[in-house]
């Protein structure tokens, strides 16, 4: 199976550019707009949230920490003060119930870069590249931790990209962020989806939270999937889909796989609306519609 | 899949074989990730002399397993005293440091740099910005000292916060001019913060006194060591009775004889 070049062209044709990137739009706000609440500080003097990703204060009231941070931490032998705790149970306790994941499609700075290199990758007609395991990211973050607690440092803050973002936005241009360009050559040229996909020892943490994860993508329209293929295209973890779109009866639509960081690109590419984003215990399915066949006949051409 | 099964007996099943190989590949890679980010890890870990912690930090090594380098001590230091490094700065990429002979630490009384960090790598128990120990000053430069020359500079002097504790300035006899004094600035470990007021202070163009780390300036004697003036006031008597006292050393040094007449 050849990927499509350029998934979502027939949604736009169909729907308008809004609403066949609606979603898009909405994380890509939402990843400027989480940056800019710890940008206004530094910039403009208005601070709202201090520190950064990896610890903040907001409003001198909200501690919040990164979990995977304090983890390494506890590893190293650090038995972190209350505010740090504090804060990293908020987070883990909000990311538990909206899902993990959520943080790679709709705050971490480095998904706009490796988006951007797949679409690239698409348009070049790359292919796949080299076909690393999905659950390599587990090994990279057991390995983080087994570095961390070996030398009894902080150790994936070395080379932290999410971090190194931040701080070069908040606190002043760094070397550091040659690992982004880094990352952005390797999804581009080496493995699709290669680091967020398969190696990212963050995503990897944040997909752990994710098996409860309240926020989920539905296929309940899986009844008009045409087969057009534009989903799986554009979906950075390409095999979470199949099992909620191809299921037959009354088999669950809702994408369980943890590996789903609720991105909603197919909800956006999709030209027959099948997906929507709704809860994980909703098992809704849209009727089959009768097959009207102009409708499609018409679609098929555009295509 | 029954011809697999029965393959499984002889011991060649393809699809165990794919998952024993599989697993080979994560184990071997893991490895990998370990000795590289442990290497990272192990090469990060020391911090140059020129560069100073916030008060409050912990031991270097118990610092790099506690700082998430967040920069919240950076955003609440009312002095933009401390940065946080970058490649090729010297401490570990992200953490807090100063370097005093740019902006010193100004030893504010309530400590906000402390108070902010969320994970104690700054320790919470430092409530006394005195009992700081950020480093150590030491008059490395004792040959280009204003004061050293029988001047009278005394600039690091004053500027100390805590003059007359951490930094004195002890008169002794000025053998050049044989009839001035020589105002020798003398720090006091019992009580210098390592705040670098001094240092960042001094007139020189290269500084002649600065901050470095405690174990780097202080020196340490061997635990097993006994002072016998301080062992005999303690027993009351002469602990080995009836030492000869030998004469001293001759000749003397010639820096000693050529003591102008
Ligand atoms: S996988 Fe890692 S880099 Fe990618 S979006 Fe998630 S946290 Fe960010
Ligand atoms: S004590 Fe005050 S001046 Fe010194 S580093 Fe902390 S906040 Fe800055
Ligand atoms: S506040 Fe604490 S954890 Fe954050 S950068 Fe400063 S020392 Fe490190
Ligand atoms: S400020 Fe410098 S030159 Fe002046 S007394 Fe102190 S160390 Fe000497």
């Amino acid at each position: 199976m050849s990927t499509k070049r350029n998934p979502g062209v027939e949604a736009r044709e169909v729907h308008g550019f809004f609403v066949a990137n609606w979603w898009l739009i909405l994380r890509r706000l939402s990843q400027l707009g989480i940056l800019m609440l710890f940008a206004v500080g530094p910039l403009l003097g208005v601070w709202i949230v201090k520190g950064t990703l990896a610890s903040s204060m907001t409003f001198g009231v909200l501690p919040l920490t990164d979990p995977l941070m304090l983890l390494q931490s506890l590893v190293a032998r650090h038995m972190p003060e209350m505010l740090g705790l504090v804060g990293a149970a908020i987070v883990l306790g909000f990311y538990l119930m909206i899902g993990g994941r959520v943080y790679c499609s709709w705050v971490c700075p480095i998904n706009p870069v490796t988006d951007l290199a797949a679409w690239a990758r698409r348009r070049l007609d790359i292919g796949k590249g080299w076909a690393l395991k999905s659950q390599s990211r587990y090994w990279v973050l057991g390995g983080v931790l087994a570095a961390s607690a070996l030398t009894g440092t902080i150790v994936f803050e070395l080379i932290n990209p999410i971090t190194m973002v931040y701080r070069s936005v908040l606190f002043g241009l760094s070397w550091g962020l040659s690992l982004v360009i880094i990352i952005f050559l390797f999804d581009l040229f080496v493995a699709r989806d290669g680091w967020c996909g398969h190696i990212c020892p963050v995503g990897a943490f944040y997909g752990l939270l994710n098996s409860s994860a309240l926020v989920r993508v539905s296929a309940r329209g899986r009844s008009r999937c045409d087969e057009c293929m534009d989903c799986y295209a554009v979906c950075p973890e390409m095999h979470v889909i199949a099992p909620a779109l191809k299921a037959q009866g009354e088999a669950t639509p809702i994408i369980l796989n943890r590996d789903c960081t609720a991105c909603g690109r197919c909800i956006d590419v999709c030209p027959e609306r099948v997906f929507s984003f709704t809860h994980r215990f909703d098992q809704r399915l849209d009727e089959p519609s009768p097959p009207s066949g102009a409708d499609h006949v018409q679609l098929k051409e555009v295509a | 899949m029954a011809n697999s099964e029965k393959k499984g007996g002889s011991g060649f099943d393809p699809k165990r074989r794919r998952a024993l190989k599989d697993m080979a590949t994560y184990c071997v890679g893991a490895t990998a990730i370990t000795a590289f980010l442990a290497g990272l890890g192990g090469l990060s870990r020391s911090l140059p002399a020129a560069t100073l912690r916030p008060p409050g930090a912990l031991p270097e090594r118990e610092f790099q397993s506690a700082c998430v380098r967040c920069g919240l001590c950076v955003r609440d230091c009312p002095y933009n005293t401390l940065k946080l490094a970058e490649v090729g700065d010297g401490p570990a990429i992200g953490t807090p440091y100063f370097i005093a002979r740019s902006v010193p630490c100004e030893m504010c009384d309530n400590i906000p740099c402390v108070k902010a960090c969320p994970t104690g790598a700054l320790d919470h128990s430092l409530v006394k910005i005195d009992k700081a120990r950020m480093g150590q000053a030491v008059l490395t430069g004792r040959e280009t000292c204003l004061n050293m020359q029988g001047l009278r500079c005394d600039v690091c002097y004053r500027v100390c916060p805590l003059i007359d504790k951490a930094i004195t300035l002890q008169m002794t006899h000025n053998a050049r001019t044989s009839k001035h004094a020589i105002f020798e600035p003398v720090v006091h470990a019992d009580a210098c913060t390592g705040c670098g007021k001094c240092e960042k202070a001094c007139v020189l163009d290269e500084t002649a006194i600065r901050v470095l780390p405690i174990a780097l300036a202080h020196g340490e004697q061997d635990k097993h060591y006994r002072r016998g003036w301080e062992e005999k006031n303690k027993a009351g008597k002469e602990l080995v009775p009836g030492v000869i006292d030998l004469p001293d050393r001759m000749p003397a040094p010639p820096s000693l004889s050529k003591v102008p007449q």
